[in-house]
């Protein structure tokens, strides 16, 4: 009895997990492999790379636009709300948010994260996928890592 | 010098928890007194060592000794004294170094305090204590020196993460610690008893002042930590799902099932094996968590740095004590006696299904945890579990938890009346059920979820004083009766009333955030903004100096029509030595709700961007908390489970304490 309703319980929590990872799972992607997959409009994305130099764009109150970059490919953001302290042009960002069509995306939250030497993983592999990375590891400088920085509309 | 002698202390720490870890258990398994009595002064030697070297790490960020490359990387000669203290452990090798001193901490505070325990259970537990040791001195020698020299010396360190800079953080990482790695004292017991092969209700007895102590200290800190990223990161979220937040929470939940499933052990003599089951899997937890935060496998604030073969070495460590474990768990589990038998409806039971549901939901977030990180180990796609995920998972799971709580607080042990128990909470469920209604018609069109929230959180907090009423004053009885039954009621049944209520609490201020306000604009100076039920009222921005940085300090008041009722200072900091720009949340607390600004770039025509929050309710969330810790502590100084009876006791034959104890 005490067994049924444990594995009866597991059961459940395993639906769940399954039905939840089919749902509420965000992919992350470079601009190449965003250009290559061509999700459809409206899918849920983290998407990752270079700010590109003199792209940011003010459009209204508290709203931007700025273009990511991973040297191959880019992607058009868009995003309303505060941006994290570190983002810059020619630094490391990741968006979250979703597609609005072929290189055009709209962001619901921004994280930027970098020190002068320091990128995001994520955004370091992307870069080394589209084989604008050329060293074997990312770079590192003799400091440590900053933290991350996530801003949410 | 006193760096040398520091490093040198670590050394021959590692050699004592050699010697702990070797000795004692050939003793215990010979059952030789002169071997097993080694137990207790290496397990002393080694905290003292350990925390000689913690002081001499210390003395060396005090001092600013920029020979010193772990205060050069982590310090400035211009940072304020509580930071420098608290740079210590704001770094991966001084954070491993308060690791061990914690571990040796429990390891003292057993070999000291109790002594009540047959001898043999005593110095295979301080055995087992001191692999935990031996395995993460040598990981802290071999790969994480924090006493490395660096010549030639620069004149001025690189300053401390300024997120870090921070009094939230001074205290939340030894907290957390406190709870993360007391639960190695319950692992090192649950290893000593499989060993030697007894486990009984007296092992439950020992055992649980620790769990409780390590659980207490984990709530808090993980409530501190939340607190932390609350008013630091800048955006008003307090919990975020991230896998470094996940694995704190794994340990909690485990070990707040084997809170529950000790006591059935204890009173009870029931679920045995799984109770050991369970104080093995708390503990591997914490090891898994040190894995996910100190390997670099995660990107995050608390990743001081991506080291290869350190993520090696803790997997090594993982590997070697979640294995053994669990092999000798495998090998010994079967020749152990199961207990006391209970009918389904009873405490017993109850117990039961609070810890299969806590399972499952650990089980849920240890997946949406380890699947991101299989699955890019495995395929290269990369993928981010967050919110909606756990909120799929774990909030179903909490929800038969929540709603069963009241009840299986009041039945029976061994055979309960389920009808009976029922009857006992209806007052609190009706309150609730009311509660809920009421707030759902007054803010008809708001979020649903919040009202059924409030009203699930007031159920359980009448449901768990209910308890404590009924057993008070089960019929009408004279005042000071009440007053003499509530004194004689055992603390553990306040401290469960109390924790039950703190949960209530918390669920109370996670309710009323769907009632929160937020708003992002451009404000200039002597603009109004609209907030929920106040006014926000910009009055100025001014540069402002600071010890290690420079900030701008936005001025705003908050308004309740015409009154002002509180003036907040949100500031941007700028820190020279990282060029990095923080920003400084101004938060205020009004009744027990919150009001929250923090700021964005300033334009050149005087505006200021900023983002606003009136969160209404939001201090229950850490009150809860802190009411959960407090309960925890009412159980702790419990006369049955106080540790000081164990040392007045230690005169007495060790058999009659155990006889007691298994009577109890």
């Amino acid at each position: 009895m005490l067994i049924a309703s444990a594995l009866g319980l597991a059961g459940i929590a395993a639906g769940l997990v399954l039905f939840a990872l089919r749902d509420s799972v965000v992919f992350f992607y470079g601009p190449a492999e965003l250009a290559e997959k061509a999700p459809a409009p409206g899918t849920r994305l983290r998407v990752g790379g270079l700010v590109e130099q003199g792209s940011i764009v003010h459009i209204g109150a508290n709203t931007i636009s700025f273009v990511v970059t991973d040297m191959a490919k880019t992607v058009k953001v868009t995003y309303t709300g505060l941006l994290p302290d570190l983002f810059r042009e020619g630094q490391g960002v990741v968006a979250e948010g979703t597609v609005q069509g072929p290189g055009s995306f709209r962001a619901d939250s921004v994280l930027a994260k970098h020190d002068e030497t320091y990128m995001p993983r994520d955004v370091a592999d992307a870069l080394k996928k589209s084989g604008v990375w050329r060293g074997g590891q990312p770079p590192r400088g003799g400091k440590p890592s900053e933290p991350d920085q996530t801003a949410k509309r | 010098m006193i760096v040398e002698t520091g490093h040198y202390a670590l050394v021959l720490a590692l050699a004592l928890a050699l010697v702990q870890a070797v000795l004692p258990l050939l003793g215990s398994l010979r059952r030789n007194d002169a071997l097993m009595s080694t137990a207790v002064p290496a397990a002393l030697g080694q905290f003292w060592l350990v925390a000689y070297s913690f002081m001499a790490l210390t003395y060396a960020h005090v001092e600013s000794d920029f020979s010193v490359r772990n205060v050069v990387e982590n310090s400035h000669s211009a940072k304020p004294l509580i930071y420098k203290i608290s740079g210590v452990w704001g770094n991966h090798e001084g954070s491993m170094l308060l690791w061990v001193l914690i571990l040796a901490l429990f390891g003292a505070l057993v070999a000291s305090l109790a002594r009540n325990i047959p001898e043999t259970l005593h110095a295979s537990t301080l055995a087992v204590q001191g692999w935990i040791a031996s395995a993460f001195l040598l990981f802290i020698l071999l790969t994480s020196d924090p006493f490395a020299r660096m010549t030639p010396a620069p004149m001025e360190g690189h300053d401390l993460n300024p997120l870090l800079q921070d009094l939230g953080l001074a205290i939340h990482p030894p907290l957390l610690y406190l709870g993360y790695v007391g639960f190695s004292i319950v692992f090192s017991f649950a290893a000593a008893a499989l060993i030697i092969g007894r486990v009984d209700a007296g092992w439950a007895h020992f055992v649980r002042p620790w769990a409780l102590m390590s659980w207490l200290c984990l709530t808090l800190g993980i409530a501190m930590g939340s607190y932390w990223a609350y008013y630091t990161l800048g955006w008003g979220g307090f919990w975020f799902w991230d896998p470094v937040e996940n694995a704190s929470l794994m340990p909690w939940l485990a070990g707040t099932a084997l809170l529950h499933c000790t006591a059935a052990m204890e009173k009870r003599e029931a679920l045995k094996i799984w109770t050991i089951f369970l104080a093995i899997v708390t503990f591997s937890l914490s090891l898994l968590g040190t894995f996910l935060v100190r390997s670099g496998v995660l990107t995050s604030v608390h990743s001081f740095a991506q080291d290869p073969t350190r993520g090696v070495f803790i997997l090594i460590i993982l590997t070697f004590f979640i294995g053994g474990s669990l092999a000798l768990y495998a090998w010994r589990a079967p020749t152990l006696k199961p207990g006391g038998l209970f009918a389904p409806v009873s405490r017993e039971g109850a117990l039961v299904f609070n810890n299969l549901f806590l399972s499952a939901a650990c089980a849920t977030v240890l997946t949406g945890t380890l699947y991101p990180l299989a699955l890019e180990a495995l395929t290269g796609e990369k993928i981010s579990v967050g919110a909606p995920f756990f909120n799929l998972t774990f909030g179903p799971l909490l929800i038969p938890l929540l709603l069963a709580m009241p009840i299986g607080q009041s039945l029976a042990w061994k055979r309960g009346d389920l009808l009976g128990a029922a009857q006992r909470v209806t007052l609190a469920a009706a309150v609730g059920l009311g509660v809920a209604m009421v707030s759902l018609g007054v803010t008809r069109g708001g979020p649903v979820l919040a009202p059924l929230g409030m009203g699930v959180a007031v159920y359980i907090i009448l449901g768990a004083l209910s308890d404590i009423a009924i057993r008070v004053r089960p019929r009408a009885m004279s005042l000071s009766a009440v007053a003499g039954r509530a004194r004689g009621l055992p603390r553990s049944t306040w401290g469960m009333a109390v924790a039950h209520a703190g949960l209530g609490v918390t669920l109370l201020g996670l309710a009323a955030t769907g009632w929160g306000v937020e708003r992002i604009v451009s404000v200039k100076p002597g603009e109004t903004v609209d907030l929920g039920r106040y006014q926000v009222n910009l009055v100025g921005v001014t540069p402002r100096g600071g010890p290690n940085y420079s900030e701008v300090v936005a001025r705003a008041e908050v308004r309740d029509g015409g009154r002002v009722v509180a003036t907040v200072e949100p500031a941007k900091r700028f820190f020279t030595t990282r060029r990095m720009t923080v920003a400084e949340a101004g938060i205020v607390t009004l009744g027990l709700g919150q009001v929250y600004i923090s700021l964005g770039d300033s334009h050149d025509d005087g505006s200021i961007d900023a983002r606003m929050f009136w969160k209404p309710l939001v201090a229950l969330i850490w009150i809860g908390a802190i009411v959960m810790a407090c309960g925890g502590a009412l159980s702790l100084s419990d006369r049955r489970l106080r540790i000081g009876v164990a040392l007045r006791s230690r005169l007495a034959p060790i058999g009659t304490s155990v006889i007691q104890a298994a009577a109890e």
